[in-house]
């Protein structure tokens, strides 16, 4: 529903013209005649599966959770102000509480306390939702990989659509993968099954073991927890 | 302060250590050198003492860093003094506690910005210090096992970390029905980042703040510390205060390497460093200022559009300058790593753009922001920090500034090519939200005085001089056991690194000493008792970047 579409003919104004006197009454501004009724023809009706119509729409119009984490923050900032101003594409609109958002961008390098936290925000949000992950580090931890307290990357916390490379990619960058996202969501395309090692579960349903019988004492059996298997991440 | 002058030798105006080192007494058991100062060891149940002697007849006001670090056969932790008068005035006590039982006693009482420095300490090296008021973990999470900066930490043992629900205000919390508990953060609008306040309230009255850290603890220093001087580590400092502030990170670890290594910078090359990386300063205080409006009016307004306008073209002349927008890696240890692209009079002409529009760009600030009644009304004597409140924790840059303390490293400790050229250090003394504003902006403005004169010089140097780089060793391998702690005026306020070598070509320990970290520990010292309104607009004139905070 672009650009590219031209106008019918000039053969069919006579009758889109009369279609439209017949609906509206007669001697309607021309305004009213938009480009897209144009496109359709002389019907105002539209068939099309009610998924796609739905899919079109979502992709049209995608909400972004306002998350800052590190310094691609920063650039994702960029991205929404002067000059790139991501809602020039359907997507630019920031909100504050997870509720009310459809995307989440996750900007920055995860760390162990922090990722209970995101995986709690993105449990908040409203089905269906989506994430792009942008630079390296939620990527795979980017340069600080080799971090004592750093998590190899969101995927390892929450399902990811998009990647964006870079350190941090330029607002550019991640201007193309939410359009790449969005072409994803108007097609209808899933996005691939990701492993999720870790998850946030009850303190009680640990496996027992040396390091849980420790804590055992400061932690509740009803509290939640994030066990961080270090040895196993990638 | 009054006996600072007998402890000065009156024919250099350099520190007298032997007058300190008399003035201590009996409280030193040995004395040590390192690069840049003179230290003394004491013993771990004198450091209470030693420091009121140094702070109250010595007149070492500003506790400037605090190192805490294990040897195989020891731990210990270092103090640095300085003076907020002449910061060249330096003074090291140095605490060694035993391996067995690494107790050292605190020195939160004499200077209040130790609590937060002994908390790091104890969280991420294992010394505990005695008397500490509240000595719990600060950077990592309550439940981690282990001190990982120790030397036997093992990275790959696994971890819980806890996931508590945020507690229902409305239950348990109300007190006879006077105060309420509220979490701010770690995922909000006005936090600038991933920071977590846990407040309580009392009406609308901050009654008990404690900032939970921590969210973005990316281990920089553990990653410095597997880097090698020469080239890998250069990349970290740019991810610390990544408003774009990058460069002048980069100086703070090139100042330090080069005092460890005894290198040299070519005139060219400072003239440049200081050219770069006072376009970084302004970089950063636009998104200071962009974000501490969108605190105030509480929306992407036009400032906040404006402000990122701005530094954008800022970053334009960096791109072209670096390469990069934002990750400049730009330094090198004894100059820089390019010369001004060619053709040179097309990046000059980018810069001249910039600073001619600079100064209409300034008064539309000060039409919107300054002169508005509705700001002013939020920041004129909201936020106080009073002079003697922001010495006792350590605060630098900006929000020291706004204090009326004449405190600028570039001007007092200098360094690069600051000292040739003609500007002001700004200060303020209304201790509010407001100043703290303003402090910024003016130095915008001065930030654009150096940029211009470093231009006029870089279009007139001969071609034939333009050595943008000394001879540095492939591999650099400074003598064992060498300590030094150097800073410079980052963005925020005094940035100092303190490398410890090992005689091999990775520092045994690289401490970072942020200003963020100092600034925000004052935080709850200006709200409590203000509105919570009003704490939210102190945050945002602290200018806080979350990366430099935890590190």
């Amino acid at each position: 529903m672009s650009g590219d579409i031209t106008p019918q003919p000039s053969a069919d104004e006579d009758v889109q013209r009369a279609t439209t006197d017949a609906r509206m009454g007669g001697g309607t501004d021309d305004r009213f005649n938009s480009p897209l009724r144009q496109a359709l023809g002389t019907s105002p009706f539209i068939l099309t599966k009610f998924d796609r119509f739905m899919n079109w729409v979502r992709g049209s119009s995608m909400f972004m959770l306002q998350f800052g984490i590190a310094c691609c923050s920063l650039e994702m900032m960029h991205t929404y102000a002067v000059k790139h101003d991501l809602d020039r594409f359907g997507a630019g609109v920031p909100r504050a509480s997870p509720r009310q958002a459809d995307v989440i961008i996750i900007p920055g390098t995860i760390v162990s306390k922090f990722a209970p936290r995101m995986k709690r925000v993105y449990d908040q949000m409203p089905e269906p939702k989506f994430v792009v992950n942008m630079g390296s580090c939620s990527i795979s931890g980017g340069p600080f990989q080799e971090g004592y307290n750093v998590v190899k990357g969101a995927e390892e916390v929450i399902p990811v659509d998009i990647h964006v490379p870079g350190c941090p990619p330029r607002p550019e960058a991640l201007v193309y993968g939410v359009a790449k996202l969005q072409d994803q969501v108007r097609a209808g395309e899933s996005s691939p099954v990701v492993v999720k090692p870790y998850e946030l579960e009850k303190f009680g349903d640990l496996e027992r073991d040396e390091l849980v019988d420790r804590l055992a004492e400061r932690i509740d059996e009803d509290d939640l927890v994030m066990r961080y298997n270090w040895a196993d991440s990638p | 302060m009054s006996v600072t002058e007998p402890l000065t030798d009156t024919e250099t105006g350099e520190l007298d250590y032997d007058a300190i080192f008399e003035i201590l007494g009996d409280h030193i058991i040995d004395r040590e050198s390192h690069v840049h100062t003179e230290a003394a060891v004491v013993r771990p149940d004198e450091v209470q003492s030693t420091l009121r002697i140094l702070r109250e007849d010595a007149g070492f006001d500003h506790l400037s860093c605090v190192v805490s670090q294990e040897y195989r056969d020891r731990f210990e932790s270092v103090y640095y003094l300085k003076t907020y008068d002449d910061p060249t005035q330096e003074f090291g006590v140095v605490v060694p506690t035993s391996r067995d039982e690494p107790k050292s006693q605190t020195a939160t009482g004499v200077y209040e910005t130790a609590g937060w420095h002994e908390r790091e300490a104890y969280d991420l090296v294992g010394i505990e210090y005695e008397g500490h008021p509240d000595l719990r973990r600060i950077l990592l999470p309550e439940s981690w096992m282990g001190h990982p900066l120790g030397l036997d930490y093992d990275q790959d043992r696994p971890q819980i970390v806890e996931y508590r629900e945020h507690e229902n205000p409305l239950e348990g919390h109300v007190e006879e029905g006077e105060t309420m508990f509220i979490n701010i953060g770690p995922h909000h609008p006005a936090t600038h980042g991933v920071l977590h306040l846990r407040v309580v309230l009392d009406g609308e009255q901050v009654a008990d703040l404690d900032p939970d850290l921590g969210y973005l603890h990316r281990c920089e220093e553990q990653c410095c510390q597997s880097g090698t001087y020469r080239h890998q580590i250069m990349p970290y400092p740019d991810r610390w205060d990544y408003a774009s502030a990058g460069i002048l990170n980069e100086w703070a670890y090139a100042r330090t390497a080069e005092n460890l290594a005894d290198l040299d910078v070519p005139e060219y090359a400072q003239i440049l460093r200081t050219m770069s990386a006072e376009l970084c300063r302004i970089c950063s205080h636009m998104l200071a200022l962009g974000t501490f409006c969108l605190d105030i009016y509480g929306d992407f307004t036009a400032i906040f559009m404006y402000a990122m306008r701005d530094r954008e073209r800022v970053q334009n002349i960096l791109e072209e300058l670096t390469g990069q927008r934002m990750m400049f890696n730009y330094f090198r240890l004894g100059g820089v790593v390019w010369d001004i692209p060619e053709p040179r009079q097309e990046f000059f002409d980018l810069v001249w753009d910039f600073l001619d529009e600079l100064p209409a760009a300034i008064d539309e600030y000060h039409d919107l922001i300054t002169t508005n009644e509705v700001f002013q009304t939020r920041t004129v004597n909201t936020g106080i920090l009073e002079p003697d409140v922001a010495k006792q924790y350590g605060c630098t840059g900006p929000v020291a500034r706004a204090s009326g303390i004449d405190y600028d490293l570039r001007r007092d400790d200098p360094y690069g090519y600051y000292e040739e050229l003609d500007w002001e250090v700004i200060t303020e003394d209304g201790c509010d939200n407001y100043s703290r504003l303003l402090v910024r902006m003016q130095e915008v403005e001065e930030s654009a005085k150096i940029i211009e004169q470093c231009i006029e010089l870089l279009e007139e140097w001969p071609e034939d001089e333009r050595e943008i780089q000394s001879n540095v060793p492939r591999t650099l391998k400074p003598d064992p056991d060498t300590e030094t702690y150097r800073a410079v005026e980052g963005a925020k306020g005094e940035l100092g690194i303190y490398i410890r070598s090992d005689g091999t070509d990775k520092p045994a320990r690289f401490k970072i000493r942020s200003p963020c970290y100092h600034n925000l520990s004052v935080l709850p010292e200006i709200a409590e008792g203000e509105y919570v309104a009003d704490m939210i607009a102190s945050l945002g004139s602290l200018d806080i970047i979350l990366g430099e905070v935890d590190r």
